[in-house]
């Protein structure tokens, strides 16, 4: 308990010196959201594994550090083709610089009138209003220790709004850049708002420039408007030095169609949560998911569906590929209220150990309160199946590359769930290069 | 091409091939039968370098090479084909990506470049004709949710492609229709040379028909009892195994 409270005494004194720099901006309801949130985890504290939430992941790694958090942006250095290779050739490209907004590196190309596609600083400080009736209001600050975190150190991240009817032809990306300079706490907070109608496919990446060890702890509120379609994805694969702390909190109204993937490949310890809630009639909410493992990698991944209205469906599939030493938890909640009749909900987690060392958990949590629902959900875990390497192997094709192609059939199941084409492109260019490495995840 | 001597394979400690001996010769075609569980598909599976089955004694002789100490992989390229009686389903690799591979896989082992894009297809495309497969088939991921009669089509489809030495085809006949068993057969024997070989595996006589043997074994508790021509198909059709295998236990006794 000791090293979870002095983080939070650092992460406090941080805050302190974050508000003497304010001056006048500390009457601003951005910051007493922020002062609030700091007071929650100032009471809550950090979790331990004693916490239900946390049982299978230890953060003390991450409590033990006293990461600075990141004021300012600062891409000085950094060059356009360093970020280059990171794209994925959609026009709209949103960069950041650890969590914070660089107009230098960012493109957007032209867009429907009235769509918001920048910096969620600059739209606070432009029209604050405009993002104030949704900021803070989707996910609770203290739904999770690191909500609230991030909500203390809230300053900039993407604001994304589509009007409604509007419909994207084309995804937006939003590239989180870490520059490696130290240890460093990295919260972006982004907010996304689908109008009526409106159509979009919006990319998270999270990416490193060199190896290092810092803190990313992100935060991500979604507003889906009535009868709006949006594809979520998000790429994670960071130094495999760093932290990295997400929740996506997703609110749908009416007859929506929601697809968050989520595919989670570096880091040291992962931990994201996925949450939707379906809030009204008629909606579709797809959950996919991809971890690949290795070393003594830790990947979480906490979802929650909350079926609070009737007629909606939910889908879900996670997987995980873990290698090495490495751990995953999948933890899948799923709550159908009383009201929620005719819910259709369907959740399978599947795990491919490759090593005799790796380990899972694996957890699915239905709470059901309906009584005229469909509700299922399975769990599998194993390795590679025998009669499937030897198949290939009777061909002609050798032991390695048989088990290659295997374990890339079982990501792609996932991998081909994501509907911007370059994106999975990259995606299935980035499982190939993990799986040619020395034969290994 | 191939000389099996006096082999015996067991699985989880209980044996199943009891002392096989067989002699097969390029340009051959071998029918082997026998009833339900006496070990043709093990013998096949052993063949092919499936290692949940231990050679417990004796050898098996390939081109002159000790085939039992090769990776089943090294023996597909050397040319050995095994097509299974049970066709596996791979969820999410393309028959077409897996056919490729293979074939790239053979070329390489025999020195050659990997086939260009175009003349892969044009080679599809021909094999495609020859055991009249659907097109569709190639695009959809091997062998999953295919039927019955598909499946088995696939495989002498992939051995179309492959073009092995020394193809073994284990009851590549069951659960096809009559004018599939007869594309099926007649495919077969386009591809047969002077210099490749056929072991059949089949409970029915009417494939022999189209295949027809030089030789038929018949396999009871993994021992091979009798040998013949293409007529003791016929006559294990009119008779059944009984016969065999009672002169078989009066050889033993004598
Ligand atoms: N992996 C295994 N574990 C245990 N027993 C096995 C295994 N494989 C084969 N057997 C046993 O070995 C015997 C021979 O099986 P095999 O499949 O070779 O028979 P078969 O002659 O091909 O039969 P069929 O005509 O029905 O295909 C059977 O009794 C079978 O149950
Ligand atoms: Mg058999």
């Amino acid at each position: 308990m000791t090293s979870t409270n002095q983080a939070v005494d650092c992460y406090r004194s941080h805050f302190e010196a974050f508000e003497r720099t304010l001056n006048g901006e500390s009457q601003s309801g951005l910051h007493q959201l922020r002062r609030e949130a700091m007071g929650k985890l100032s009471d809550s504290g950090f979790p331990t594994t004693r916490h239900e939430e946390w049982k299978f992941t230890n953060i003390a790694p991450i409590t033990k550090i006293d990461f600075k958090p990141v004021f300012s942006s600062d891409a000085e250095g950094i060059q356009a083709d360093q970020v280059r290779r990171f794209s994925f050739g959609t026009h709209h490209q949103l960069v950041f610089v650890d969590g914070h907004f660089s107009i230098e590196l960012s493109t957007v190309g032209t867009l429907p009138k009235g769509v918001y596609c920048g910096s969620l600083a600059a739209a606070v400080k432009v029209s604050g209003d405009r993002v104030q009736q949704y900021l803070g209001r989707q996910v609770k600050i203290d739904e999770t220790p690191f909500v609230s975190l991030n909500t203390a150190f809230l300053i900039d991240g993407a604001f994304i709004q589509i009007p409604d009817g509007v419909i994207l032809e084309e995804s937006i990306h939003l590239l989180f850049i870490a520059s490696g300079r130290g240890q460093v706490l990295i919260a972006p907070r982004n907010l996304i708002v689908l109008g009526k109608r409106s159509q979009a496919s919006i990319v998270e990446s999270y990416v490193s420039l060199k190896d290092s060890q810092y803190l990313t702890d992100a935060v991500t509120e979604i507003i889906v408007g009535d009868e709006a379609v949006l594809e979520h994805d998000k790429l994670q694969k960071e130094s495999s030095d760093a932290f990295h702390v997400a929740m996506i909190h997703a609110r749908l109204a009416a007859k929506t169609t929601f697809t968050s993937n989520s595919i989670a490949i570096g880091g040291s310890i992962v931990r994201n949560n996925v949450t939707a809630i379906l809030d009204a009639e008629g909606s579709e909410c797809t959950l996919n998911g991809l971890s690949l493992a290795t070393a003594s990698q830790i990947i979480d991944n906490h979802t929650t569906i909350d079926h609070a209205k009737p007629h909606c469906a939910s889908h879900e599939l996670y997987k995980s590929i873990l290698d090495g030493r490495s751990r995953g938890v999948f933890n899948g909640k799923i709550f159908v209220r009383p009201q929620a009749q005719k819910t259709d909900a369907k959740q399978t987690n599947k795990t491919l150990l490759l090593s005799d060392d790796a380990t899972v958990d694996t957890k699915p949590q239905l709470e059901i309160f309906a009584d005229d629902v469909k509700c299922t959900h399975g769990a599998t875990v194993g390795q590679l199946d025998a009669d499937q390497v030897f198949y290939l192997r009777s061909r002609g094709i050798d032991e390695m590359t048989a088990r290659d192609i295997l374990t890339f059939a079982f990501a792609s199941d996932v991998v081909s769930r994501v509907h911007v084409p370059p994106l999975r492109i990259q995606l299935e260019a980035l499982i190939h290069g993990r799986l040619d490495q020395g034969r290994k995840l | 091409m191939l000389e099996i001597r006096n082999l015996h394979a067991s699985v989880n400690g209980k044996e199943i091939l009891n002392g096989i001996n067989l002699k097969v010769q390029a340009g051959e075609v071998h029918a082997i039968m026998g009833p339900n569980g006496s070990g043709k598909s093990t013998l096949a599976q052993v063949l092919a370098g499936r290692e949940t089955y231990e050679a417990t004694e004796g050898e098996v002789l390939y081109e002159g090479k000790d085939l039992l100490a090769m990776s089943p992989e090294d023996r597909a390229r050397e040319g050995v084909f095994l097509a299974f009686q049970y066709p596996v389903e791979i969820p999410g690799v393309s028959n077409i990506y897996f056919l490729k591979a293979a074939l790239n896989a053979v070329r390489k082992h025999k020195g050659l470049e990997e086939v260009d894009a175009v003349d892969f297809l044009q080679l599809v495309k021909q094999r495609t004709k020859l055991v009249e497969i659907d097109e569709s088939l190639l695009n959809r991921p091997v062998n999953e949710g295919f039927s019955g009669g598909e499946k088995k089509r696939n495989e002498i489809f992939h051995m179309a492609v492959l073009e092995p030495k020394l193809a073994i085809l284990d009851e590549t006949d069951s659960g096809l229709d009559i004018d599939a068993l007869r594309i099926v057969a007649d495919g077969v024997n386009k591809l047969r040379k002077k210099d490749n070989a056929v072991i059949v595996v089949t409970h029915y006589q009417r494939l022999l028909n189209y295949i027809v043997p030089d030789f038929v074994h018949v396999l009871v508790d993994g021992r091979i009892v009798k040998s013949g021509g293409k007529e003791l198909a016929l006559e294990l059709e009119e008779r059944g195994y009984e016969w065999v295998k009672e002169a078989d236990r009066v050889a033993i006794q004598a």
